[in-house]
């Protein structure tokens, strides 16, 4: 028998992994700074509008797709009654 | 030099027909060899129009070669092979047969430079990819089949008669760039946006490919839509409409897609997203943007394709495919758990993979053109996709919950065609530039620059922590079983009336293919002819109310329109004649 990955099951792994995601973030928004921008329209000047867009657009989509589902989840077998 | 090669749709049509006759490492060997062939005639062909064949008093054009069409015909044979390389294995020769009769229309219709073929290939395409569908004969997937097939027979209607006032209005069945004005653009622009799966006429698409084998879903997300985008760029660049088209397509999915339960349904919606993109370059119409159109559906239909054929293999292997049932994967199918996040990083097009170099060709255009509300929806759409195909699908997959199942990674055909994918996927994110030369328009397009690649990963990994932060606090919507309604509701669902409606339909086609089983070829096309000449006097007749016209001058207008295609003038009833055909060579066959 092969031997199974498990790195996932122990707690401490997935908290480090979730250390280096933060870090990752705090690196990108001060990469900002080191580049040479080019803003595509007026909003783009802010610096880390990306990030705050990126983040709010997935909160909403979240946020959203939970009110739709009220209106469109129906059972597994609705098509079949 | 040409008249010695065999046009590639033809190679794999008739090819297709020995499969059942072949057995073991013969059989494997030649299905492979399909598409080797294709690509060696593509690429050893002159641009130009080729393969010309007079057919009922029409020039027939199977070879229309210029860069359009040969990025196009290039990634189509590319991912037959892929796709049949993975189902290699497979011990039904129903699939391979239709599969590869599928892969070749579409080649097809990519290289048409006529109507009438185009319309005939495009006819094959519907019926042999319905096959792909029923093939997991399941109830489920039969109904499926039917409500694809009758979708589809529908939007040929269209396109056959958008192209018989075309070719009544224009003299010629060649086309070229047709453009939205006049009735017959119209019906024939309904006719492709129906296959692009363009918002509203998009329901077939998440209803049938999710019933498809854990195989044939891989062609069936390659070829069909993709078919559509390149017939789009060809007929209607620069309609507008296509922009606002595919502004819907790119966001209005990503909701079905985070609440869906099946991984492949999932899959599905994230298709009609990027599709959506597409159409917005399209729509745009500038050299860039229809650069990058062709480029995001050549990357596409790779990651797309790696993506359901993760998706596949985890069905094949565990028997299970929906986020409640499985999870937890990666600890023994570790390769499939690897490519599936290559191709999930493509399609969220990260920097390095390849969604990047291609997807931002479109965004930029639309920052050229200062579009500003289409740029705010592109990029919310872009974390939306990294969202749902980009995390979701790995993560409840081969993450998630441990749902105790211990599967081991496919069988090393199926391994082999996902690292392929994986690969290519990797390479055009690293060296667009092939890529870029295949293009029908000059790049002078840079898609690594620091504000670029910074701005995305911020987009994208402030995307991730939103998702991180949602499932640690419980907020995200939990998995469950269910389904969720789509506007395929109307006619599986609203009231018996419809149902009636299918009911009465379905007796009119047996009612067809009795009187075609009595075996009156010559009825046959007498029948088609006049049902085609109805469908398009009612259409016209409307019309003509609508301009004014009354009495004698209407009458004569009807009669010299019915006349011109009851005489044969017109090629009606060709395309579907040859799909019935079709429809008994591969029951007689098999």
């Amino acid at each position: 028998m092969k031997k199974e990955f498990s790195i996932f099951d122990n707690p401490k792994n997935i908290k480090r992994l979730l250390i280096i995601f933060y870090c990752s973030l705090v690196i990108l928004l001060i990469a900002e700074f080191f580049i040479h921008p080019h803003p595509a329209f007026f909003f783009e000047h802010i610096k880390g509008f990306s990030a705050v867009y990126g983040f709010f657009s997935c909160v909403l989509l979240i946020f959203l797709a939970k009110i739709l589902r009220l209106i469109v989840m129906k059972k597994e077998n609705y098509y079949d009654k | 030099m040409t008249s010695n090669m065999i046009p590639p749709a033809i190679i794999f049509i008739l090819a297709a027909i020995l499969i059942p006759f072949l057995k073991g490492k013969t059989k494997s060997i030649y299905m492979l060899l399909i598409p080797v062939a294709a690509f060696y005639v593509l690429v050893h062909i002159p641009y130009g129009n080729i393969w010309i064949y007079e057919f009922w008093g029409y020039n027939l054009v199977l070879g229309r070669i210029d860069k359009l069409s040969m990025v196009f015909g290039y990634i189509f044979i590319i991912m037959a092979f892929l796709g049949i390389l993975f189902a290699l294995k497979v011990k039904d020769d129903l699939q391979h047969v239709s599969a590869i009769i599928y892969a070749g229309s579409t080649l097809g219709v990519v290289l048409a430079g006529d109507f009438v073929s185009l319309y005939i290939f495009w006819e094959v395409m519907a019926v042999s990819s319905t096959f792909l569908i029923i093939a997991s004969r399941t109830k489920a997937s039969r109904e499926a089949g039917f409500r694809y097939i009758l979708v589809h027979l529908i939007g040929g209607l269209f396109l056959l008669a958008g192209i018989v006032l075309y070719i009544q209005k224009t003299g010629t069945i060649a086309f070229d760039y047709i453009g939205l004005s006049g009735i017959e653009s119209y019906l024939i622009f309904i006719g492709i946006a129906l296959n692009a799966a363009a918002i509203p006429l998009h329901a077939w698409l998440p209803d049938a490919y999710p019933n498809g084998t854990p195989t044939s879903t891989v062609f069936l997300s390659a070829f069909t839509t993709k078919s559509a985008v390149y017939l789009l760029i060809r007929t209607f660049p620069g309609a507008e409409l296509l922009i606002w088209i595919g502004a819907f397509m790119v966001f209005v999915p990503i909701f079905f897609a985070v609440l869906e339960n099946d991984i492949r349904r999932v899959l599905s919606y994230s298709l009609m997203n990027q599709v959506g993109f597409m159409l917005v370059g399209i729509g745009i119409g500038t050299q860039l943007a229809l650069n990058g159109a062709v480029a995001h559906a050549f990357c596409h239909i790779l990651y797309k394709g790696l993506l359901f054929m993760a998706a596949g293999s985890v069905l094949q292997m565990t028997g299970k495919i929906k986020c409640t049932e499985i999870g937890g994967l990666y600890k023994t199918m570790p390769l499939t758990c690897l490519f599936c996040i290559v191709g999930a990083a493509s399609i969220s097009a990260f920097p390095l993979f390849s969604g990047f170099v291609s997807k931002s060709m479109i965004v930029t255009a639309t920052v050229n053109e200062k579009m500003v509300l289409v740029y705010l929806i592109l990029q919310f759409a872009s974390a939306g996709v990294f969202h749902h195909a980009g995390i979701k699908v790995p993560f409840f997959t081969f993450f998630g919950h441990d749902s105790g199942i211990r599967a081991k990674d496919p069988s090393w055909n199926m391994t082999l065609a996902m690292g392929i994918a994986a690969f290519a996927c990797v390479f055009i994110g690293v060296f667009p530039q092939p890529l870029y030369n295949l293009l029908p328009f000059t790049v002078n397009y840079v898609p690594y620059t620091g504000a670029h690649v910074v701005g995305q990963l911020q987009l994208l990994m402030f995307g991730a922590l939103a998702f991180a932060l949602l499932i640690l606090s419980g907020y995200y919507p939990p998995e469950i079983k269910s389904i969720n309604l789509d506007v395929d509701w109307f006619y599986r669902k609203a009231g018996r009336g419809a149902y009636m409606v299918l009911d009465k339909g379905l007796n009119a086609i047996n009612q067809v293919s009795e009187n075609i089983l009595i075996g009156i070829v010559g009825s046959l096309s007498t029948f088609f002819k006049s049902a085609v000449a109805r469908i398009v006097l009612f259409i016209s007749v409307n019309i003509w109310l609508a301009l004014g016209y009354r009495d004698k001058r209407l009458e004569i207008k009807k009669r010299r329109l019915y006349d011109d295609i009851l005489q044969g003038t017109m090629p009606a009833g060709i395309g579907v004649a040859v799909s019935i055909i079709f429809v008994f060579l591969i029951y007689v066959l098999i």
